[in-house]
C-alpha cells in the first residue's frame, strides 16, 4: 500500500511540475519551438542515409567530427570526389566544371551558386546525377559484412580445429544458426528441401539482426530501416521464390485445382497479385518497423532536452531506456520475422501436390 | 508511398544487392557449408552412437538371456545327473546287499551240506570203530572163554543145542 500511495505522490508531483513549467516557460515558447523542430530535423536526417559518417557535431561552434566519405557519381562519366568537398552538405561541390549540392541526403546538379529550383509541392527539380556513392549505410553493411564473415568464418574454422566441437564465441553463434535450421527452415520449407535456402536464410537472418543492433549504437545508423535496403531484402525473397518455385505452385496461382472454373478465373488476378504483395508486405513491415523503433525513441530522448525539468527528463530517460531495451527485442524479432516469412514462402512454392 | 519513393537511393539499392549477393556466396562457401556439414556430422555421429549404444544393450540382453539360459540348462543338468548318481547308488547298494545275501545264503548252504557228510563220516567211522572194538572185545572174550576144554565143550553143546536140526 505504501508504495502505492508514492507512485501516486510520484504522478501528481510529475503533473503539477510539468503544468507549472508550461506555464512559467511561456515566455520561452519560442526558443522552445526552435527546439522541437531542430530535434525534428535530427530525427529526420538520422533517419535518412548520409554521405558523409558523422559521430557528433558541435552546432554552435559549427564543427563536426567524422569520417568523410567518397561520393561516387555517374554524370556523363565517372566522378569520383570526397564527400568533404560538400562540407557536410553545406557548400557546393565543383568536380571537373560541374556543381553538386547535397539538399535532403541527395545530391542535385546545380549552378555554381547552388540554387536549388522548387515545384509547388516543394520538391526540387533539379536534375539528379546517379549515385553510386558508399554513403554511411553502405559502410555499415560492410562493416557487417566483414564482421560476419569473420564470426562465422572463425566459427566454421573451430570445427575442423576442435573436432566438430564449436569453441569460445561459436557456442554463442551455432546455436543461433540452429534456431535458423531448426526453428525456421526445417518447418517451414521441409525436411527434403531446406538445404538450398539455408545459406540465404542463415546470411538474411544475421544481417538483418546485427544491423538492426547496430542501428541502436550511437552510431545512429538506420540501415534497416532504408527502403531501398529492405526493397533488395524482399526483391531477393521474391526472385528466389519464383524462380525455385514448382509446377504445383504456379498450378495454384493460375489454374486453383479442386474450385469451379469461373472461380479459377476469379481467383487467378488475386493469387497473382498475392505473389507481389508478399515481398512487398516483408519489404514494409522491416521498414516501418525499424523507422518507427528510430522516431519513437529518439523523440522520447529528445523529449528529455524540451522537459528540461528535474521530473520530466529522468521519467523520459526511463521511458527511452525501457523502450530500448523493447527495441533490442524487436530488432531480433524482425530479423526472425523476416526470414521466417521468407522461409514460409520457399515452402509454399515447394509445396507438392497432395490432392 | 510518395516519400518511399522519393526516399528511395538508386545508389544504396545497388550497393545492398552486390554487397549482400557477394556476402552470402562468401558466408556460404567459408561459413555456412562447412559450418551446417560439422554440425551434421556431429549429429549423424551421436545418432549412430546412440543407436549403437541401443544395439549393444541390446545384445547385452541377449548374452544375458543367453546366460541365464545356459546356466539353467546346466543346472537342470546338474540335477538330473545327481539324481541318476542317486538312484545309481541306491542301485548298486540294493544289489550288492541282495548279492551278498546271496552269497552268504550259499555259504551257509555249503557249510551245513559240509557240516552234514563230515556228519556222516564221522558216524560211519564211528560205527565202524565201534564194530572193530566190539569184534576184539568178543575175540578177546571167546579167547579167554576157550581157554580150558569143558568150556570149549560146553559152548560146542549150546551152539548144538541152539542149532536144532529142523
Amino acid at each position: 500500500m505504501q508504495k502505492r500511495t508514492v507512485v501516486k505522490i510520484l504522478l501528481i508531483f510529475t503533473l503539477v511540475f510539468t503544468t507549472s513549467n508550461l506555464f512559467a516557460k511561456e515566455a520561452e515558447k519560442e526558443e522552445k519551438g526552435d527546439l522541437k523542430t531542430e530535434i525534428n530535423e535530427f530525427i529526420d536526417h538520422h533517419l535518412k542515409d548520409s554521405h558523409d559518417f558523422t559521430l557528433f557535431s558541435d552546432k554552435e561552434a559549427n564543427k563536426h567530427y567524422g569520417i568523410p566519405l567518397p561520393i561516387i557519381l555517374w554524370d556523363n562519366g565517372l566522378k569520383v570526389f570526397s564527400s568533404s568537398k560538400f562540407h557536410h552538405e553545406e557548400t557546393v561541390a565543383e568536380v571537373d566544371g560541374n556543381f553538386y549540392k547535397i539538399y535532403h541526403a541527395k545530391i542535385y546538379k546545380t549552378d555554381a551558386e547552388g540554387t536549388i529550383n522548387y515545384d509547388e509541392d516543394h520538391h526540387a527539380t533539379n536534375e539528379k546525377p546517379l549515385d553510386f556513392s558508399i554513403t554511411k549505410n553502405v559502410v555499415s553493411i560492410l562493416l557487417i559484412g566483414l564482421l560476419m564473415l569473420f564470426m562465422f568464418g572463425r566459427l566454421a574454422k573451430s570445427y575442423k580445429k576442435n573436432n566438430g566441437i564449436p569453441t569460445g564465441v561459436g557456442r554463442f553463434l551455432e546455436p543461433l544458426v540452429l534456431f535458423v535450421r531448426d526453428e525456421i527452415a526445417i518447418p517451414n520449407i521441409g525436411e527434403k528441401k531446406y538445404k538450398k535456402y539455408m545459406s540465404f536464410l542463415l546470411t538474411t537472418f544475421f544481417f538483418i539482426w546485427l544491423l538492426n543492433l547496430l542501428g541502436m549504437t550511437p552510431l545512429a545508423v538506420n540501415v534497416t530501416g532504408n527502403i531501398a535496403i529492405t526493397f533488395a531484402l524482399a526483391l531477393i525473397t521474391f526472385l528466389i521464390t519464383n524462380l525455385t518455385a514448382n509446377k504445383n505452385y504456379w498450378g495454384h496461382i493460375f489454374w486453383m485445382p479442386g474450385v469451379p472454373t469461373f472461380m479459377k478465373v476469379v481467383l487467378a488476378p488475386i493469387e497473382l497479385l498475392g505473389v507481389f504483395i508478399k515481398p512487398f508486405s516483408l519489404m514494409i513491415r522491416l521498414y516501418a518497423n525499424m523507422t518507427a523503433g528510430h522516431v519513437v525513441i529518439m523523440s522520447i530522448i529528445g523529449m528529455m532536452f524540451i522537459f528540461k525539468s528535474w521530473i520530466g527528463s529522468p521519467l523520459s530517460f526511463g521511458l527511452s531506456f525501457a523502450l530500448s531495451i523493447l527495441e533490442l527485442l524487436v530488432a531480433a524479432l524482425q530479423a526472425y520475422i523476416f526470414t521466417m516469412l521468407s522461409a514460409l514462402y520457399f515452402g509454399m512454392a515447394n509445396e507438392e501436390a497432395h490432392h | 508511398m510518395e516519400k518511399l519513393i522519393n526516399d528511395f537511393s538508386f545508389g544504396l539499392f545497388f550497393w545492398q544487392i552486390l554487397l549482400f549477393v557477394g556476402l552470402l556466396l562468401l558466408l556460404r562457401k567459408f561459413a555456412w557449408k562447412p559450418i551446417l556439414e560439422a554440425v551434421n556430422n556431429r549429429e549423424e555421429g551421436i545418432k549412430n552412437a546412440l543407436e549403437s549404444a541401443e544395439a549393444a544393450k541390446k545384445e547385452m540382453q541377449n548374452l544375458q538371456a543367453d546366460n541365464e539360459r545356459i546356466l539353467n540348462e546346466a543346472r537342470a543338468e546338474r540335477d538330473s545327473m545327481l539324481k541318476e548318481a542317486r538312484e545309481l547308488k541306491e542301485s548298486m547298494i540294493t544289489d550288492a546287499k541282495s548279492e551278498a545275501q546271496a552269497e552268504a545264503d550259499k555259504i551257509v548252504a555249503q557249510a551245513q551240506a559240509t557240516i552234514e557228510s563230515e556228519k556222516k563220516a564221522a558216524i560211519t567211522e564211528l560205527k565202524n570203530q565201534v564194530a572193530g572194538i566190539s569184534v576184539e572185545i568178543a575175540e578177546k572174550m571167546v579167547r579167554k572163554e576157550l581157554a580150558d576144554k569143558d568150556k570149549q565143550l560146553e559152548l560146542v553143546d549150546s551152539m548144538l543145542g541152539d542149532v536144532t536140526l529142523n
